[in-house]
C-alpha cells in the first residue's frame, strides 16, 4: 500500500491498536491491584454482601482475560447489572458502574465533559494566538530588544507550572485587584456572558504555559524558513520584509505548529486537570482527582480510557494533518 | 544530511573522549546563560546534597510541630510577624502546623530534584535498552518493540501517572513511587531517539568492522555504540530533568504524589493560596523555588544541546561569545515537550529534504 491512502490505513490501524493497547494495560493494572477488589472497588462504606455482590458483577472468578473481555462487550454491545433490587441496563457504551456513587461512569463523564471541552478548546485559542503572535513577533524584530524580552518571556511561562500560573493569577485579580469573582463554573447554555467571564483566568492560566512551546516552535522554524535558498531569492527580487516574514516564512511554521497543537494536547489535559482542581471547576480533570483521591476504580478506568482516546485521537489527527501541510513529509 | 554530520562527529568524540568532554566543557562555556544556568543548578543540588546540615545549623527539623507558634483561635496563622520570620525560624513557620518553612524547602529539594534526577535516570536506561535492543535485534524484534515505544508515547503522563498513583497502597514510599512512575511511563521518546540513532551507527564502517573481527552484540553495544548515543541522550536527558520537576510538582500539588509530612514543593503550594494574606512567603518561596529550578535547568539543557549538537554550534558561532541558543531547532522543542510525532515528523522531514 502506498501513497497517501495507504497512509490514513495504516495510522487509522495504529491508533485503534494503540487505544487498545491502553484498554488492556489500564484493565489489567487497576483489576490486579493488591488487596480486594471488590471491596475497593465498593467502596469503605460498604457490607459484606454487596461487596459479594460486586465480586460477582466484576466476574472476579473468571480468569483476567474473560473479565476484560467482559468489559470490551459492555463497551460495544451494554451491560446489564444487578443493583439489588432492581437491574439497570446501561446501555453502549458502557464504561461500568461506580459503585460509591450508584452512577454509571458515561454519565459521569459526559455531565463533565462539556466544561472540560469549554476549558481546552477556549485556551487552545487563546494559546495559538499569544504563541503564534510571539513567535512571529520575536522573527520581525529579531535582534532588537523586542526579541530579548519575548524570548525571556517566554522562558518564564516555559518554566513556571500551570497551578503556579493560576494561582498568582487568582490571588492578584480576584484576591487582591478584586476585578473578577473566584471563579464558579456557569454553564454556556445559561448565561454565556458568564461563561466567558468565569472561564477567563482558567482560560488565561493554561494558555500562559502552553503558549511558550508554540512561541518557541514557531520561531524556531520560521528562522529555519528564512534561512533557506528561496527567501533570499524573495530578497534578492526586492520583496519586502514585512511580506518575507508575514507570508513566507510563517507559512513554513505552519505544518510544525499543526503538529505541535495536536502532540501538545496530551500535556494540555494534564495542565487543565490542574487548572480545574485549581479553580474549582467541574470538569474531567477535577472528577479524575477526585476518583483518584477516594480510589473509585471504575471511574478513574473510565476516565483514562476517555481522555486517552482523546489524546491518542489528537495524534492521529496531527500525523495526517502534519502530512497534509507539509507534503515534502515521507509517509510511513 | 544533518544524520551523516552526526554520524560523522560521534564516532571522532569517541575516539578521543577527554578531549571530547574538553570541548563540551568549553563551548558550554562560551555561552554565559548556560554557565549561570549551571551555576544555579549546582547551588541548588548543592543546597539538597547539604539539607540534614543546613537544618542542624537553623537548628530546626521538617516535620516538628510548633504549635506555640501558631494562633489557632485565627484558624492556624503564625503568631509572629511576617509570617513567623525569627532567629530561630529563618523562613517563618508553616501555616496551621507551625514546621519550619526553611527545613521544609530544603528538604523539598531533596525530594524534587532526586525524584527528577532518578525519573531521569530510569527514562534514560529503559529507552537505551529497548532502542538499542530494536536496532540492534531487527526484523520482528524491531516490529515488537517499535510499536510498545509508540503506545508508551501516546500515553499521556498525568493523566496515567494520577491512575497509577490511585492503586499502589499508601505503605509504599511516595517518593520512590512517583519516581518510578515517572520513569515507567514516558521512556518512549528516548526510546526512538535512540533507536535511530543506533540504526545509523550500525551502517557505519567501523562497526561493521568490530562485527567483522567476530564481537558480540553486547560488545559493539557497549564499546561502539554507546560513546555515539552519548550527545543525543544526554541531550534529551537535560531537556527531561525540568520536564519530571513539573510533573512531580504537580502530582504532589494535586495530594497524589509526595505527601506529607515528607515535603515537597509542589505539595507545599497545595494550600498556600489561603494562607497568601498571612504568610505571604509559604505561597512564594516554593513557587519561586520551582521557578529558579526549572528555569535553570531548561536554559542549561538549552546550552547543553548546542554544545553537543555541532551543527547548531558552527551556525550560532558559539566561542564567539554570544549567549544562548537563538535557535531552537524543531527537534528540540518538540522532544521538550514530551511530543510523539512530532520528534519523529521532524526526523521524517529531515530525510525527505
Amino acid at each position: 500500500m502506498n501513497g497517501f491512502g495507504g497512509f490514513l490505513m495504516r495510522r487509522t490501524i495504529g491508533t485503534l491498536a494503540t487505544l487498545l493497547a491502553i484498554s488492556v494495560i489500564v484493565y489489567v493494572v487497576f483489576y490486579v491491584t493488591p488487596g480486594n477488589v471488590a471491596q475497593i472497588t465498593c467502596g469503605p462504606r460498604c457490607s459484606p454482601e454487596q461487596v459479594h455482590q460486586v465480586a460477582q458483577q466484576l466476574h472476579l472468578d473468571d480468569p483476567l482475560y474473560v473479565r476484560y473481555w467482559h468489559f470490551l462487550q459492555g463497551l460495544v454491545a451494554g451491560q446489564d447489572y444487578s443493583t439489588g433490587t432492581s437491574v439497570e441496563h446501561c446501555s453502549a457504551p458502557c464504561l461500568g458502574l461506580s459503585y460509591q456513587t450508584d452512577q454509571q461512569v458515561l454519565s459521569i463523564i459526559l455531565t463533565r465533559l462539556p466544561v472540560s471541552l469549554s476549558l481546552v478548546f477556549g485556551a487552545m485559542v487563546l494559546w495559538l494566538v499569544l504563541g503564534v503572535g510571539t513567535g512571529v513577533l520575536s522573527v520581525w524584530r529579531r535582534g532588537r530588544l523586542t526579541e530579548r524580552v519575548l524570548t525571556g518571556l517566554t522562558l518564564a511561562g516555559w518554566a513556571t507550572p500551570v497551578f503556579v500560573i493560576g494561582l498568582v493569577l487568582m490571588i492578584v485579580v480576584c484576591g487582591e485587584l478584586q476585578l473578577l469573582p473566584f471563579p464558579q463554573y456557569v454553564k454556556f447554555t445559561d448565561d454565556p456572558e458568564q461563561w466567558a467571564w468565569n472561564l477567563l483566568l482558567p482560560w488565561l492560566s493554561l494558555a500562559l504555559i502552553e503558549s511558550a512551546s508554540f512561541a518557541r516552535m514557531t520561531r524556531a522554524s520560521m528562522l529555519e524558513t528564512l534561512a533557506e535558498d528561496h527567501i533570499r531569492t524573495f530578497r534578492a527580487y526586492g520583496v519586502g520584509e514585512r511580506s518575507i516574514v508575514g507570508r513566507h516564512a510563517l507559512r513554513g511554521a505552519l505544518a510544525p505548529v499543526i503538529a505541535l497543537n495536536a502532540n501538545n494536547f496530551g500535556s494540555a489535559v494534564g495542565g487543565a486537570v490542574l487548572t480545574e482542581t485549581l479553580f474549582g471547576l467541574p470538569g474531567l480533570g477535577q472528577e479524575l482527582v477526585h476518583a483518584v483521591s477516594v480510589v473509585d476504580l471504575p471511574v478513574v478506568v473510565g476516565m483514562v480510557l476517555v481522555i486517552g482516546f482523546f489524546v491518542v485521537l489528537a495524534n492521529a489527527v496531527a500525523d495526517v494533518l502534519y502530512a497534509v501541510a507539509d507534503r515534502r513529509v515521507v509517509l510511513t | 544530511m544533518s544524520e551523516a554530520l552526526v554520524a560523522t562527529q560521534a564516532p571522532e568524540a569517541s575516539a578521543s573522549g577527554a578531549s571530547g568532554a574538553r570541548r563540551f566543557w568549553r563551548r558550554l562555556r562560551t555561552q554565559r546563560a548556560a554557565t549561570v544556568a549551571a551555576g544555579i543548578v549546582a547551588l541548588l543540588v548543592l543546597v539538597a546534597l547539604a539539607a540534614p546540615l543546613l537544618t542542624t545549623l537553623e537548628g530546626q527539623d521538617p516535620t516538628t510541630y510548633h504549635p506555640s507558634l501558631i494562633d489557632s483561635a485565627r484558624g492556624g496563622v503564625p503568631t509572629g510577624s511576617l509570617g513567623g520570620i525569627s532567629g530561630r525560624h529563618w523562613l517563618g513557620v508553616e501555616p496551621q502546623t507551625g514546621r519550619d518553612l526553611f527545613a521544609r524547602l530544603v528538604y523539598g529539594a531533596r525530594v524534587s530534584l532526586g525524584v527528577a534526577f532518578s525519573a531521569t535516570v530510569l527514562q534514560v536506561v529503559i529507552g537505551l535498552v529497548v532502542g538499542v535492543a530494536a536496532a540492534l535485534g531487527g526484523g520482528w524484534i524491531d516490529q515488537v518493540l517499535s510499536r510498545i515505544t509508540d503506545i508508551f508515547v501516546a500515553l499521556p503522563l498525568m493523566i496515567m501517572s494520577l491512575a497509577l498513583l490511585a492503586i499502589v497502597p499508601q505503605s509504599f514510599p511516595r517518593p520512590v513511587l512517583v519516581t518510578l512512575v515517572i520513569g515507567l511511563i514516558s521512556w518512549g521518546n528516548i526510546a526512538k531517539i535512540v533507536r535511530a540513532q543506533t540504526l545509523t551507527l550500525k551502517g557505519l564502517d567501523y562497526v561493521a568492522a568490530a562485527r567483522l573481527s567476530g564481537w558480540g552484540a553486547w560488545r559493539i553495544a557497549r564499546r561502539e555504540l554507546l560513546p555515539g548515543l552519548a550527545a543525543p541522550v544526554i541531550t534529551y536527558a537535560s531537556i527531561l530533568i525540568p520536564v519530571n520537576i513539573s510533573v512531580e510538582a504537580a502530582l504532589s500539588f494535586l495530594g497524589i504524589g509526595v505527601k506529607p509530612p515528607t515535603p515537597s514543593w509542589g505539595q507545599m503550594l497545595t494550600a498556600a493560596d489561603v494562607w497568601y494574606q498571612a504568610a505571604p512567603q509559604y505561597l512564594l518561596l516554593p513557587a519561586g523555588a520551582l521557578f529558579v529550578t526549572v528555569l535553570a535547568l531548561t536554559v542549561l539543557g538549552d546550552g547543553v544541546r548546542t554544545a553537543l549538537d555541532p551543527r547548531a554550534a558552527s551556525r550560532l558561532g558559539v566561542g564567539t561569545g554570544r549567549t544562548r541558543a537563538a535557535v531552537t531547532t524543531s527537534t528540540a522543542t518538540s522532544t521538550a515537550t514530551s511530543t510523539s510525532t512530532a520528534t519523529a515528523t521532524a526526523a521524517a522531514k529531515e530525510e525527505s529534504e
